[in-house]
């Protein structure tokens, strides 16, 4: 396996490696996604035009959708890194999926409360029970589940790996449940609401929108490395390479 | 209204969308300042445990320095 | 020494486990028991009206099974994990998977098939139709195995953790989610005259599925949760 892995990658799986690569790249993570940030929020708060339709209702969208796309992607570097811890019981890989739980979690629980927020005045209700809602609920508890599974072992590396498994199977059941909340929609009538769909979304709108997509990568990437950096120092503990970082870094 | 009090009222939606960018400054911000405790926690952790360490070594040897006995490869 | 056959394996193991399970057969009464009370307290808190019973008799009837077995699922594993022998089958010759499966069989046995049992009586304390209790069963015989299955393997994650019945809730609820809306919706479509084939199609389909890949990601969990 080692052969097709280029060298860099593989030495980035060393701790105290990944540890100065990610404490290098962490800050400058947040700044763009500080700098993002703003240009999306300038650009959606006060740039953008009122919708047609929705006023200025329609001004959540900036962090609903990132959000949303966000409570996805990490579920997606999780499963990865789960995958990879499973089979191959690479630290790091442990660790990152780990940490990344806590982060798609906030994401996800951003994602429910600006969509309820969004749809009270949209639709008039605070929930609605149609297929990309629930399954997001879903998400959030499989989120929850993950880090409440990993946190009730003793053994860190164990309970990291249980918690593994349990993300992969949790990702094979969003779908599913994605699938069956439709069906149950359909059979019952008159649930179907028709979210604001993807209309035509002009350029004025789009781009503050990508842009804070952009920004939520970056702050998701800083805030991974340094939950990532403070986890491998625990775990680490023993290791020289630690006993040098604590205790240059004293008084901090 | 000045164009300060026509921003803020939203077109009247005021009391949604503030709320819900509200909840997500607040959600991130704690998602920034948690794991910074917890790195101070930790490396607080980290270096008591150290010296408690060292400690126990000076009083097993207190004639040598606080390093780990290195084993000296015989001379070729 | 010959080594017991696959078939001599798994009827033993079968065996056993039912035993047990009779000689605490008080325990097999608890859920029993559970799912009465809960049914119960429906009337008493919606009120006795037939029509408003009659609707929610299905639902209410399959998430009182759900979360009656829910109560019972950490029993799966527990007393063979504080005596041991569940290390002693992971470390036996015959497939960890296979083993487990009969285990698991077993437990629904004891815990499921008691409620499958009572099942009508639930709903005719909920009045609903006659007609449709066939096709409560039928999604009951279908639900229940899946959930079992399902059950299995996160409490086999969970396995040797200072664990709370809350976690599990917490991660099995959203994996159960599929299977109440067929089995439900099964039932619902026969409460209405429609159709009710397809959700009991799907439901028997994830079921051949978990028969066949849930005992194998059980022992890959119990082998990951007992990997001390």
């Amino acid at each position: 396996m080692s052969n097709w892995i280029p060298l860099w990658l593989h030495k980035l799986g060393s701790p105290p490696t990944f540890y100065r690569f990610a404490g290098t790249l962490r800050p400058w993570a947040m700044v763009l996604a500080l700098l993002f940030g703003a240009v999306a929020l300038y650009g959606g708060l006060v740039l953008a035009p009122a919708d047609y339709q929705q006023g200025d209702a329609y001004r959540i969208i900036f962090i609903h959708v990132p959000s949303a796309w966000m409570s996805m992607f990490i579920y997606g570097v999780m499963g990865v890194a789960a995958f990879i811890a499973l089979v191959w019981r690479i630290k790091l890989a442990e660790v990152v999926a780990m940490e990344s739980a806590p982060i798609g979690a906030a994401f996800t629980f951003i994602t429910l409360v600006t969509g309820s927020l969004w749809g009270k005045p949209m639709w008039g209700t605070w929930w609605t029970w149609d297929a990309r809602l629930t399954s997001e609920l879903v998400l959030l508890f499989l989120y929850l589940g993950v880090i409440g599974l990993y946190h009730a072992f003793e053994d860190r590396r164990q309970g990291a790996r249980a918690a593994a498994f349990l993300a992969i199977i949790g990702i094979i059941n969003v779908p599913i449940v994605h699938f069956s909340v439709n069906w149950w929609n359909t059979l019952h009538q008159g649930s179907t609401i028709n979210v604001f769909g993807p209309s035509k979304i002009s350029w004025d709108m789009l781009w503050p929108l990508l842009c804070m997509m952009l920004a939520t990568k970056f702050y998701y990437v800083a805030s991974l490395f340094r939950r990532v950096r403070t986890d491998l120092l625990a775990l680490e503990g023993g290791k020289d390479w630690v006993r040098q970082i604590a205790e240059s870094e004293a008084g901090q | 209204m000045s164009p300060l009090q026509t921003f803020f009222a939203m077109g009247g939606y005021a009391i949604y969308v503030w709320p819900a960018y509200a909840v997500f400054f607040i959600v991130l911000i704690v998602d920034t300042i948690a794991p910074r405790l917890r790195r101070r926690r930790v490396l607080r952790e980290l270096r008591a445990r150290l010296a408690r360490q060292d400690a126990r070594q000076q009083r097993a040897r207190p004639d040598r320095a606080s390093v780990d006995p290195i084993i000296t490869p015989p001379s070729l | 020494m010959n080594r017991p056959g696959l078939m001599t394996a798994c009827a033993a193991m079968l065996q056993r486990d039912l035993t047990l399970a009779w000689r605490r057969r008080g325990d097999i009464a608890m859920p029993v028991l559970y799912a009465l009370i809960v049914t119960m307290l429906f009337p008493f808190a919606l009120g006795p009206e037939d029509t408003l019973l009659q609707r929610i008799a299905g639902g209410v009837v399959l998430v009182t099974v759900l979360l009656a077995m829910l109560l019972a699922l950490d029993a799966m594993f527990s007393s063979d994990i504080e005596d041991g022998s569940l290390e002693q089958l992971v470390m036996a010759p015959q497939p960890l998977a296979l083993m487990l499966g009969m285990k698991i069989l077993a437990h629904w046995l004891t815990t499921a098939l008691p409620l499958i049992v009572i099942a009508p009586l639930l709903a005719g304390m909920l009045h609903l139709p006659g007609a449709v209790i066939p096709v409560l069963l039928l999604a009951l015989l279908l639900a229940t195995p899946l959930l079992s299955l399902l059950g299995a393997v996160l409490v086999a994650l969970t396995a040797g953790t200072r664990r709370s019945g809350m976690l599990l809730a917490l991660m099995l609820l959203p994996l159960c989610v599929p299977a109440v809306i067929f089995a439900a919706g099964a039932v619902a479509a026969a409460q209405q005259g429609l159709p009710w084939l397809a959700p009991i199609a799907w439901l028997g389909a994830a079921l051949v599925l978990a028969v066949v890949l849930a005992p194998l990601a059980c022992a890959a969990a119990l082998r990951i949760a007992l990997d001390a």
